[in-house]
């Protein structure tokens, strides 16, 4: 893989909600880069702030209640820099966006032409006649049969999968370098989302667009990412290049996870692994030490950090604390 | 234990199936396949318009919400747990109450009775007696999923129909309120018809299964023979479909299940009769149905409800 420059650059974002005068920081300190040609995907359970990030990333927070630190880096610029005006000229443009909800991203009263012009109109300088023939060349582009007549159709015409495939194909319409796909799978049926993953495998090989892609589901990353970021907690607690990640998981957390994917049962006593207690919530969050302590409380206090960074345990694979080091699941000898 | 017949509706059209006492029932199909319809109509949720539920030998057909004495036992014996924990929860009563609610039903238990069974159900599914007085919406929704098996187990049921109950939690929560279904069904000796599209959640419970496809059976047999031996060429494209969790067999796997997605292309005639309806179940071996198109002319001329049959 040839080492390329990076498209887009976070580094120690912040991102707090207000609760009366206090923020607390969904996303807390997260860097990132995000090349050329590759899929990153951001993996996590609800709450760790992963769909956080992405929203941050594209500037939809309201400044009232929401407090962003740290630089998102994009052509020099940093974004979090930009007002409303020069954002909106990023978004749709230079980033587009995937939401997992296709019926909730498309607008029911407009048709799937008017829907995908709509971000060419605005972004780009193209008559009424290039526009026709480019969302005829994205339609095509995401595999949507009959495209002349999908055109006029309205959302609730389509099925979901179809939906999904227009969602993609506005944000690909103004060939935007950066993709950002939130759960882009998740409400679609296992046939269907690998038609979709495909797709967007597809898109990428063919634009060399970086894709973002955000998930749960440790299936998708593994069918489709080049690199992981696993999230606990509003932190990165392990990156690294998905073979890497999947062969050689370190962090307690990564671990556990895997662990309790449903498997065919060896026997009748095979039980799942369960990661002991709860996700914290927002503001009960432990802002020292190592997050993840307190689910694996028979680990010594010791193994962990006092204030828990990424650590480069091999190239490119990061893990945060020193806790991976001493970890072993409970009950299990190290 | 449970078998439906159920022919010619829309939603569900005939189909077959028995549970027996202790097993885990698999019922898998995509979005809109009819899976739910099922355990709906078992519930009484749905009326069957035709066909027979069977249950310990008694045909309780749509009257799962009988108030007469004779299905009482019907009543109690089988129960739900939802996939929306919190929309099948009364948000303005404890969990006490959730809880009770069908043990007030079926049983005169005193308060204090009631109480202690209550303590002891929500230990089962791991949680503290103190919950007891809370609030649904002031658990996480893998708490409340939890409840919600405590208050299904509440009436010492033998059949429990579990639509999708897992599917929105995430994967560390899933896995306990699988563990705690295990469990449960071990101790009680429960049933339980398990629906979702999950394949893999499937597998990892259910003994038996059967896989949906237009509100038919496309294929139904033990797990082992379903998921190792798969003949309908739907199921075989939709276990292709299953994301593998090694990303180094990536592409060798997408080769495969972009083979099996053509072979459904070309073959789909095969598999379904001119009117895209699927074909009845046939034996393929011993514990394995397939819905495969009759062999001979005279195979549906035998069987009236197929309409038309091989000869095209």
């Amino acid at each position: 893989m040839a080492v390329e420059r990076s498209l887009l650059e976070v580094n120690n974002l912040e991102t707090g909600f207000r609760f009366g005068d206090v923020y607390h920081n969904a996303v807390d300190g997260v860097s990132l880069t995000l090349k050329k040609n590759e899929i990153l995907a951001i993996v996590g359970e609800s709450g760790c702030g992963k769909s956080t990030l992405a929203t941050s990333i594209m500037g939809l927070h309201d400044h009232k209640n929401t407090q962003i630190k740290g630089e998102v880096l994009y052509k020099d610029l940093n974004l979090l820099d930009l007002n409303e005006k020069l954002y909106n000229r990023i978004r749709g443009n230079d980033i587009g966006m995937i939401f997992q909800d296709p019926l909730g991203s498309l607008n029911p009263l407009m048709t799937i032409f008017n829907q995908i012009s709509e971000s060419l109109e605005y972004h780009s300088d193209l008559n009424e006649q290039q526009r026709k023939d480019r969302v005829l060349e994205l339609l095509n582009q995401v595999g949507i049969p009959r495209p002349e007549q999908i055109m006029k159709a309205y959302p609730h015409e389509l099925s979901g999968g179809m939906r999904q495939r227009v969602v993609i194909a506005i944000a690909l319409a103004n060939k935007p370098p950066i993709i950002i796909a939130d759960e882009p799978t998740t409400a679609l049926d296992v046939t269907i989302q690998a038609q979709i993953l495909d797709l967007m495998n597809d898109i990428q090989d063919e634009t060399g667009s970086g894709i973002i892609l955000i998930t749960h589901d440790l299936g998708v990353v593994a069918e489709t990412a080049d690199r992981v970021a696993v999230m606990y907690a509003g932190q990165i607690v392990e990156e690294a290049p998905v073979e890497e990640l999947f062969a050689n998981p370190k962090h307690p957390y990564t671990r556990s996870l895997l662990n309790s994917i449903p498997h065919e049962l060896e026997s009748d006593d095979d039980e799942l692994h369960v990661i002991h207690g709860t996700v914290p919530s927002l503001q009960k969050l432990p802002r020292k030490g190592c997050r993840f302590a307190p689910r694996i409380p028979w680990i010594p206090e010791s193994a962990h950090e006092e204030n828990p960074v990424l650590h480069e345990v091999s190239p490119n694979h990061k893990v945060r604390c020193t806790c991976w080091k001493h970890f072993h699941f409970e009950g299990e000898e190290k | 234990m449970l078998n439906t017949i159920q022919s010619y509706v829309k939603a569900v059209d005939g189909v077959n199936l028995t549970i027996e006492g202790g097993k885990t029932y698999g019922l898998v199909g995509e979005s809109g396949s009819g899976k739910t319809t099922i355990g709906k109509t078992i519930i009484g949720l749905e009326k069957a318009t035709s066909g027979q539920i069977m249950y310990e030998g008694q045909n309780v057909t749509n009257k799962a919400r009988s108030r007469k004495e004779k299905y009482a036992a019907y009543n109690k014996d089988v129960q739900m747990i939802f996939q929306d924990a919190t929309s099948s929860m009364n948000p303005k009563k404890r969990i006490l109450d959730v809880i009770a609610e069908p043990m007030r039903n079926y049983f005169d238990y005193t308060p204090d009775e009631i109480k202690r069974r209550v303590v002891d159900l929500l230990e089962i599914v791991g949680m503290n007696a103190e919950a007891m007085y809370k609030y649904p919406h002031e658990f996480s929704g893998g708490q409340r999923q939890r409840i919600g098996v405590a208050r299904a187990v509440a009436s010492d049921p033998k059949l429990i129909i579990a639509d999708e109950p897992t599917s929105a939690l995430d994967l560390s929560v899933q896995a306990q309120v699988l563990n705690f279904m295990r469990r449960i069904q071990k101790e009680y000796n429960l049933s339980y018809l398990f629906i979702s599209h999950d394949l893999g959640v499937v597998q990892h419970m259910s003994d038996d299964i059967a896989i949906m496809h237009r509100g038919r059976f496309v294929e139904q047999g033990s797990k082992k023979e379903i998921y190792s031996n798969p003949q309908h060429i739907y199921t075989k494209r939709l276990l292709s479909a299953i994301p593998d969790m090694d990303p180094t067999t990536r592409a060798a796997h997408k080769v495969e299940r972009q083979r099996v997605e053509a072979e459904y292309d070309a073959q789909e005639t095969e598999y379904y009769d001119p009117d895209g309806r699927v074909y009845d179940l046939q034996e393929f071996k011993k514990d394995h149905l397939v819905a495969l198109q009759p062999e001979a002319p005279n195979a549906s001329l035998q069987n009236e409800k197929v309409k038309t049959g091989g000869e095209r």
